[in-house]
């Protein structure tokens, strides 16, 4: 088991390494992700009416994912 | 080429969503030396944090269903300054005429018109985005400020974006009818999010929020029942009762995967809380398909489902029997399924030279309601065994969205 002492070195390792970590997923592999069908908000106006309309029947809110922010409007 | 597929990184760099996607087409697996001449540019990534896409949107919405018919229009302008900063505005009206159940029941139909105006600034600092937002929604009854401020951040050779996220609101509220009443909500929100790359395929979305409010937390037009002996029907009605704090939690975890040909898979769930006792899941599968370059056609199915609040009741054994007391059927135990039907089309508007592209969209929700115990006292029977409301809903987006 690795005391705290130990586990010292492999901390600021990792800290000095986190900024370069090798991305598993390379740039030119990334194609479908950029296409727009791939986007979570593709339609901003859309999704936010959208959430709009389960705000006001619903009593969940939060977590919706793009801009979020409460309208406060019940 | 090299020349040439670099002159078209270096816009890419400037406006990234639809040319990035291209670019990133131009590299076959033959072609990975050209990514080594990419990689030398400085800043240089096909995920990096971007400003969002200049981009206007003008919609009309229109939803009806259980008495209540709501439309109006609402329209987005985005635009980008000096590569570091976007501005934005959005112009939202919800126009209501409400003869919902529980209007009929217990009060006489009404019409008003909500305005709600956001103004946002998002400034861009190499990795980091900032935004500033500053929303105002107007009713007859209730004025509601808010301002948000997040940041997002992306690390990890960009497969990781990580945004961080505060609004504080201020709502003033007042009853129609009534010049005595008037009270106040403060409300906050803090969010944390996460988007990742998993495989060259595979997104992943995991969202946080806690949202607490302090004031008049109710309906101030909206009544709970009670039996009464005195009363020729069996029961009487007053003004519900709620607590003047909620606090709220919502984790939602989303999943987006490109199939082996050109379409797009999504799931989301997301889970709540809050400190009224309320319990509630939702569940959402969505397939998104491309069809001859100009066509998206989406299709969607949501489940949802609720477990009330402690201080819920369709009817109450007797006046104020408890502190709290509620019978807003937003509180009660339900669930909803909505099926979801979209398409889009790809125009290029050759009269406006400033466009790039534009696409004309319709979309069409059907939501169905069904309450565990919230009764139709509209539809009459024994005191406390009228039958269960249940409704459906018909919601139409239709839009014009255009980039520029």
């Amino acid at each position: 088991m690795l005391t705290n002492h130990r586990l010292l070195p492999l901390v600021l390792l990792l800290a000095l390494t986190g900024c370069a970590i090798e991305p598993w997923v390379q740039p030119y592999e990334r194609a479908r992700l950029a296409d727009p069908i791939m986007s979570f908000e593709r339609d901003p106006v859309a999704n936010g009416f959208r959430h709009h309309v389960y705000q006001t029947r619903e009593a969940a809110r939060g977590a919706e994912g793009g801009g979020g922010g409460g309208c406060g409007c019940n | 080429m090299a020349q040439k597929v670099v002159e078209e990184a270096v816009v890419a760099v400037t406006e990234p969503a639809v040319l990035i996607h291209r670019i990133a087409l131009l590299f076959s697996p033959g072609r990975h030396w050209l990514l080594l001449i990419l990689a030398s540019l400085p800043a240089f990534s096909l995920f990096a944090t971007v400003l969002p896409e200049d981009r206007a949107d003008v919609m009309y919405h229109r939803y009806d269903g259980g008495g209540v018919e709501v439309d109006g229009p609402s329209i987005l302008v985005r635009k980008s300054v000096m590569d570091t900063v976007s501005l934005s505005a959005n112009y939202y009206v919800d126009s209501i005429s409400s003869a919902s159940v529980d209007v009929v029941s217990t009060a006489s139909p009404y019409t008003e018109e909500r305005t709600e105006t956001s103004l946002s600034m998002d400034y861009l600092h190499n990795k980091t985005l900032m935004s500033l937002a500053l929303t105002k929604s107007d009713e007859s009854d209730y004025l509601s400020e808010t301002g948000s401020f997040s940041i997002s951040h992306d690390m990890f050779g960009d497969l990781t974006t990580v945004s961080l996220g505060y609004s504080v609101g201020n709502d003033d509220i007042s009853r129609n009818g009534d010049a005595d009443f008037g009270d106040q909500v403060k409300r906050q929100n803090y969010r944390l999010s996460l988007s990742q790359i998993l495989t060259k395929n595979t997104i992943l979305g995991v969202g946080w929020e806690t949202i607490t409010d302090e004031g008049f937390l109710n309906n101030p037009y909206r009544s709970y029942r009670y039996l009464d002996p005195l009363a020729g029907n069996g029961y009487s009605y007053l003004p519900e009762v709620y607590p003047r704090t909620r606090t709220s939690n919502a984790l939602a975890l989303r999943l987006k995967y490109y199939l082996p040909y050109r379409a797009a898979l999504s799931s989301e769930y997301r889970y709540f809380n809050d400190t009224w006792g309320v319990d509630a899941n939702n569940f959402e599968l969505a397939y998104t398909h491309p069809f001859k370059e100009k066509w998206i056609f989406d299709i969607r199915y949501r489940y949802y489902t609720q477990d009330g609040a402690d201080f819920y009741s369709d009817l109450f054994t007797r006046r104020a029997p408890q502190t709290y007391l509620a019978r807003d059927k937003e509180l009660s135990s339900f669930q909803s399924h909505t099926l979801g039907l979209a398409m889009s089309y790809e125009i290029k508007p050759g009269f406006l030279q400033f466009v790039d592209r534009g696409t004309l969209n319709l979309a069409y929700d059907y939501i169905h309601f069904d309450y565990d115990d919230f009764r139709d006292l509209t539809r009459g029977g024994v005191v406390g065994e009228e039958p269960f409301y249940s409704f459906s809903a018909n919601v139409i987006k239709a839009y014009v969205s255009i980039w520029y």
